[in-house]
């Protein structure tokens, strides 16, 4: 079986990140880029089911500037047994459905039984990802499992909707994305991070895949872009015998009760 | 050379995040409570950090003595404790490696190397600390086995660990009569006294080892007989420079707590930080652990190399930087007024971690001895 997971670069959640205000793109020079803890989850599903199951190759792929080349030999280091880097200037400022376009390009030409993706990138967020790519490919989607059963024929897990649980299963191939309930990503051993580097790793360009961007990588155009407002100081209720009644005033009107 | 290869970055930022995960979270409880995480120490055992410079043959990580540093200062910025118990665990694992016989290492290393079983080194004794040369636990030869009897004082990990690295006496020849043996926890004879009550270091116990007619076969025993004091001493010379790694670890937590504290900590009318008598001590602090850490990067170069000044070079840096750790650790505290006092700063801990640490492994004054005696020649 082959598992093909998609992994994504991010600017770490820790600091602060920025939109560039006159590119309307992620500045991102301004924080340290990381692997999406998403993708790693999904990565850590793929491997336990290799480590359960000779014969199953995983091969993590992204598409993303050339210094996501360090997010693929994380997944490598963490067990991936090889990747695929789709890197080109044509993808600059790439937006969802770009994006996706590519991503199901991709996948499809390198050929698998099984697409494991994170529900939503800490970064974007946009959550509509793996069922682009579902959709591209007419393919099934399990989206937002918590946890997830491989069998040589299918794919099952659990998602949670709002009345409760759903239990869903769908024939291989298929495309499944996955929740931060899912399971807890391994840290890879030195072992891992000094093989790493002799594991396959592909650099394909859009040509390669065949896909003709149209006009640039976005298929919608920012206007623009303004800073989140500096927070203000809140309300201060001073305790004169009133502060319980000034309180409840208080959550009435801002309606939070 | 003192730029990290991407090897090196990359496992620098894997102990970073198990770290920051699995230890610093913990850190300040494990302390209170007197607590041995053993469970963690598999995970990090899982890692290969049971066997972090030890060839690949029987489980070990075969990293460099320069990449071992680094690995050891990250664990420490989280908890010094727990990264020097690693420290010694792994100065145990390359003495086994480097001095066993094959059916030795096979035996022994793969367990030790994953941290399934821990190890402890037992050289000192009541009646004997520097002047280690000196020991009295003796060895006596009967047929097929060794018979063990003696005390051992302060050992790191004992009651916990599954194997005691003891150097005996087997003549009266002073360090060349003198055996390193290998004791499994459930041999008969063995038992340990109190977890002492220490200043520092409480998330590791520190125990008596009591060996009363302990039999073990002579296949336990490391290298020939009378080769153990050098074994000893050699295993040192690499857990120096981690001790000194582990300082640095701490010193530099304390270092980056005092910085974002004097920024944030109003008085006289801005931060503190705009004191220029507290900016030249955050500078000192810097300064004194760059120049440490440069120095240890080049004793553990020198060590990787086998060259020559390498025991001086290790000594020499297990002194500056242990020294460093500390003395930034102490002047962290004060930067942070009483609030450094309180244990829930974090800052009191890291110094009474670090304080051992110019006292263990050889003393200061004996590193002094020891770089002193190769510069005379003596
Ligand atoms: C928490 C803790 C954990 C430890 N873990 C271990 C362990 O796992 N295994 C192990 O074998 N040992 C361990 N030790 C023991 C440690 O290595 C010794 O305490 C250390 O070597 C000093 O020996 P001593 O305590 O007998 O002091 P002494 O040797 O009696 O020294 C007393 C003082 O005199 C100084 N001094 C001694 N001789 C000289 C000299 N010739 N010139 C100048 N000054 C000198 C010393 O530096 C020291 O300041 C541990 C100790 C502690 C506190």
């Amino acid at each position: 079986m082959k598992i093909i997971v998609l992994v994504k670069q991010v600017p770490d959640t820790e600091e602060e990140r920025r939109l560039d205000p006159v590119t309307g793109l992620l500045d991102r020079g301004a924080n340290e880029c990381v692997a999406d803890e998403i993708n790693e989850r999904a990565l850590e599903v793929a491997l336990r089911h290799r480590d359960a199951n000779k014969g199953t190759e995983v091969v993590a792929l992204t598409v993303g500037p050339a210094s996501a080349t360090a997010v693929l030999r994380k997944a490598l280091s963490m067990g991936a047994d090889s990747a695929v880097h789709v890197v080109d200037d044509l993808l600059e400022g790439a937006d969802i459905a770009a994006t996706a376009r590519v991503l199901a390009a991709a996948v499809q030409q390198a050929g698998f039984d099984l697409v494991v993706t994170g529900n939503e990138s800490t970064d974007g967020r946009g959550g509509v990802v793996p069922a682009m790519v579902a959709e591209h490919l007419g393919l099934p989607l399990l989206s937002s499992l918590n946890t997830m059963e491989i069998t040589p024929e299918r794919v099952a897990g659990e998602a949670t909707v709002e009345a409760g649980n759903l239990t869903v299963s769908a024939l291989l191939p298929a495309i499944v994305s996955v929740t931060e309930r899912s399971a807890e990503a391994r840290f890879p051993n030195f072992k891992g991070i000094l093989t790493a580097k002799r594991k396959p790793l592909a650099t394909l360009s859009l040509e390669d895949l065949g896909v003709i961007p149209h006009g640039g990588g976005a298929n919608s155009t920012v206007l623009t872009v303004s800073e989140r407002p500096a927070r203000t100081a809140g309300k201060k209720i001073v305790d004169d015998g009133t502060a319980a009644k000034d309180l409840a005033d208080f959550l009435v009107a801002s309606r939070l009760i | 050379m003192f730029e990290l290869s991407e090897d090196q970055q990359a496992m620098v930022a894997m102990v970073r995040d198990f770290a920051n995960e699995a230890l610093a979270p913990n850190a300040a409880k494990w302390d209170e409570t007197k607590h041995f995480p053993v469970d963690v120490l598999a995970e990090a055992g899982t890692l290969g950090m049971g066997g972090i410079y030890i060839q690949e043959q029987f489980g070990g990580s075969g990293l460099t003595r320069s990449d071992a540093v680094l690995i050891f200062e990250e664990l420490a910025k989280a908890d010094p404790t727990i990264a020097a118990y690693i420290s010694i665990h792994n100065m145990v694992v390359w003495m086994i490696d480097s001095f066993g016989n094959t059916e030795q290492r096979a035996q022994w290393v793969p367990q030790l190397a994953s941290m399934e079983a821990l190890g402890s080194y037992c050289l000192t004794e009541p009646g004997a600390g520097s002047d280690a040369a000196a020991l009295a636990t003796k060895a006596v030869r009967d047929g097929d086995e060794y018979v063990l009897n003696g005390v051992k004082q302060f050992i790191s990990g004992a009651g916990s660990a599954s194997y005691y690295l003891v150097m005996c006496r087997t003549a009266d020849t002073g360090s060349r009569g003198i055996t390193a043996i290998v004791v499994p926890a459930e041999t008969p004879g063995l038992s340990f006294g109190a977890n002492e009550k220490k200043m520092g270091w409480n998330a590791q116990p520190t125990r008596q080892v009591i060996l009363e007619n302990v039999r073990v076969p002579v296949a336990n025993r490391l290298g020939e007989e009378g080769g153990g004091f050098g074994i000893a001493m050699k295993g040192l010379n690499g857990g120096r420079i981690n001790m000194g790694a582990c300082s640095l670890g701490g010193g530099q937590t304390a270092l980056d707590k005092s910085v974002a504290y004097l920024k944030d900590r109003q008085a006289f009318g801005g931060p503190l930080i705009n004191q220029q008598a507290l900016l030249f001590q955050i500078a000192d602090m810097e300064t004194e652990l760059v120049s440490a850490r440069t120095l240890l990067w080049r004793a553990a170069e020198a060590l990787d190399r086998g060259a020559p000044d390498a025991v001086k070079l290790c000594a020499m840096a297990k002194q500056v930087a242990t020294d460093a750790g500390f003395s930034v650790a102490n002047r962290a505290m004060q930067l942070h007024g009483g609030y450094g006092y309180l244990s829930e700063y974090g800052l009191e801990k890291i110094a009474r971690d670090l304080r051992v640490h110019q006292i263990l492994e050889g003393s200061n004054e004996i590193m002094r001895l020891v770089v002193g005696r190769s510069v005379a020649g003596a």
